[in-house]
């Protein structure tokens, strides 16, 4: 079905240089024929034959493993640990983690291709999976030898699954001013406090922690990994959500929680750089989960337009359903490319690629809503149904405009346009 | 057991994809259109990588003819475990009348060319459902042939190969060398993983012309026109049985 859409955007771009358009779409077809012109919002245009190998594969099991049953999980609520784990099998459990503690070793931008195709499967899966290679990423970076050869591997395999814990019921946004302590008694620190929104809190086994250690403000931060089973380690009620049903949400509750000190990571003082850093990518990864969804939603839409008939003609003659259509897939090819041009300026630790990563996440997010939520507009009544899938989309990618880095902050707004170099508030450099 | 497994993989039109006809009513829109490997030619490599795994067999080589595209099937046939590739150059009209008479002969030869033991291929390609190559392969080298293979064992000298055929299951016993067929429930065809992705890309593609392997591609088949199948017609409601009868009888089908 690529010849309807095509067509339109041939008509649409001959519109626009102010040449007349023939109304015969057979003539328009003809010359689209001649030029071979791809899908415009072809995802692998541009991408090396191994990003395109690897994007196939993700591609392959997001249509067959995950989209047959993310209504189900969402209806359900169900975390579906097997179908993660198969995917761990063919690498996508620390997609940017080295090779030596069991991760694939790729860069972000392929990080970014692989969760933009698993996110047509299902998105808020495919969400939880970037903020679990995100945790094994971390402790990859910053952990000791010990630290990175005693949980990196099974975190790798998916055999245990991480959750991030930086956000607490006082502290989003103003994510330094967090308050949950951790004072040092002997060889281990005494953690009180809690954590609010914790993806996979409950069901998962490894929660990277950022506490207190010290004085007030970023530098008294530092990062903690805690096992579950540990004493004083609690949650709260699994929370009731609009979207991202299939991956549990709770409350993180420390009570005199005793963790090692040798499960922290790096120095103390360092916890607040480690998170944020964490978050660069991360940016990356949720802004791609965005595209994703956006890009399944493109694609629905205009197989519905050439389906459904109103006025005795299908929706695609509707001149402002064909430029709604362009619009959509402009929006989402520049989102791909903002965030894929971030991905590559992360990867090679660009002065830019902090600002990048933000500026990535706000667009990509934002727009993509934009475009599923225009999609579900096109379905009529019929997108406000579950029985249609447009549904999820917009409800599961909601929330990618919210997490990781609020774009309303004042701070966030008035950073970007002034000097090149600045750092968004959320992401100040230590 | 130093044997050697040929798979033949087919660039086709993915599966998903709708296909359309040319305006032209020559063939099918296949410029910019989304191509994959054949899914009994995924079978084909599924089984023949298995047989390795089992240390039954040495060597996988995936082989493909077609245009520098046919490259990007090979790759998938490495990134699933196969050892090397060969690829036969085949472009322009050349391409375009390539048809299983033709693979067949260049399968043949090069069967004779790399020693090989056993060829495996799909048993039918998705864009013409010939269903002759493996056939055509086996007449050629006057080799035994085990087609709609579901099952595949190996057994010293010999392959027992169980083909769904309509009466059901049939078990035959050929003597290697010998070609097989896969039909759908051979294997459950694995996903590539990323390492195995990128430990592909060192993997060998060899290019061969068919001159060089003494084939000779000439077409004897024309394909004058291609249309899309008839849109189905509304039914009619009858009310009586008799009135059933008169109009079967009317329409020739009685």
């Amino acid at each position: 079905m690529f010849d309807m859409s095509s067509s339109s955007f041939m008509a649409l771009m001959a519109l626009v240089r102010g040449v007349l358009v023939s109304k015969s779409f057979r003539l328009i077809f003809n010359r689209v024929q001649k030029r071979g012109v791809t899908s415009c919002i072809d995802a692998s245009a541009g991408l090396t034959d191994e990003q395109k190998e690897f994007q196939k594969v993700a591609f392959d099991f997001a249509a067959n493993e995950m989209a047959p049953h993310r209504a189900e999980w969402d209806e359900k609520e169900i975390f579906p640990v097997e179908t993660m784990r198969r995917a761990a099998q063919l690498g996508f459990g620390g997609i940017y983690v080295q090779p030596d503690v069991g991760g694939s070793g790729l860069s972000r931008l392929d990080t970014s291709i692989i969760f933009e195709a698993l996110s047509t499967g299902c998105t808020s899966t495919t969400a939880y999976m970037s903020i679990h290679n995100m945790c094994a990423w971390m402790i990859d970076t910053f952990g000791s030898a010990e630290q990175r050869h005693k949980f990196c591997p099974e975190l790798c395999t998916m055999d245990k699954f991480a959750s991030y814990c930086l956000t607490e019921p006082g502290s989003g946004s103003d994510a330094a001013s967090l308050l949950t302590s951790a004072k040092l008694m002997g060889d281990h620190y005494i953690l009180n406090g809690s954590k609010a929104f914790i993806s996979g809190g409950g069901d998962t086994d490894v929660y990277v922690v950022m506490c207190r250690t010290g004085g007030k403000g970023a530098k008294g931060i530092s990062c903690l990994v805690v096992e579950k089973g540990t004493p004083g380690l609690g949650f709260g009620k699994k929370e009731k959500k609009v979207g991202w049903n299939s991956q549990p949400t709770r409350a993180v509750i420390f009570e005199d929680c005793a963790v090692p000190v040798a499960n922290r990571l790096g120095h103390e003082g360092q916890g607040f750089s480690i998170a944020m850093k964490g978050l660069n990518g991360g940016r990356i990864n949720i802004a791609s989960c965005s595209l994703g969804a956006a890009h399944a939603c493109v694609e629905l839409a205009r197989d519905h337009l050439t389906v459904r008939k109103q006025f005795g003609e299908t929706l695609s003659s509707n001149q402002f359903l064909q430029f709604r259509l362009a619009e959509m897939a402009t929006r989402l090819v520049a989102s791909r490319l903002l965030v894929r041009q971030a991905a590559v300026a992360l990867q090679e630790d660009r002065d830019d690629a902090v600002s990048l990563c933000s500026m990535a996440k706000l667009f990509a997010t934002d727009e993509c809503f934009t475009i599923c939520n225009q999609a579900l507009q096109m379905f009529g009544g019929y997108g406000y149904l579950k029985d249609y899938p447009v549904q999820q989309f917009v409800r599961d990618i909601r929330v990618h405009q919210i997490l990781e880095g609020k774009p309303n902050t004042n701070s966030y707004r008035n950073s970007v346009p002034h000097s090149a170099d600045s750092c968004l508030h959320n992401s100040s450099c230590l | 057991m130093s044997a050697r497994v040929l798979v033949g993989v087919k660039r086709v039109i993915d599966y998903a994809v709708k296909i359309r006809v040319k305006p032209d009513n020559t063939g099918v829109v296949t410029d910019g259109v989304k191509h994959s490997m054949n899914p009994f030619c995924e079978i084909a490599v599924e089984e023949a990588v298995k047989l390795k795994e089992k240390k039954l067999i040495k060597e996988v080589v995936a082989v493909s003819c077609g245009p520098q595209q046919a490259q990007e099937t090979i790759r998938t046939a490495l990134a699933m475990g196969a050892d090397r590739g060969i690829h036969v150059e085949v472009s322009g009209k050349d391409y375009d009348n390539l048809g299983p008479l033709q693979v067949s002969k260049i399968l043949a030869a090069l069967a004779k060319k790399e020693e090989t033991s056993l060829i495996i291929l799909g048993k039918q390609a998705i864009d013409d459902d010939c269903n002759q190559t493996g056939q055509m392969t086996a007449a050629l080298l006057d080799w035994p042939q085990g087609t709609f293979a579901s099952e595949v064992v190996l057994e010293g000298d010999k392959v027992k190969v169980i083909r769904e055929i309509d009466g059901g299951l049939e078990t035959v016993r050929l003597k290697m060398p010998a070609v097989i067929t896969a039909d759908l429930r051979l294997n459950t065809p694995r996903y590539a993983t990323l390492p195995n992705i990128m430990k592909a890309k060192k993997k060998k593609i060899d290019v061969v012309k068919p001159g060089e392997l003494g084939v000779d591609l000439t077409s004897h088949l024309e394909v004058l026109r291609v249309d899309e199948p008839p849109q189905r017609q509304a039914g009619m409601k009858v009310e009586t049985v008799e009135e059933l009868i008169s109009r079967l009888k009317e329409a020739g089908r009685m």
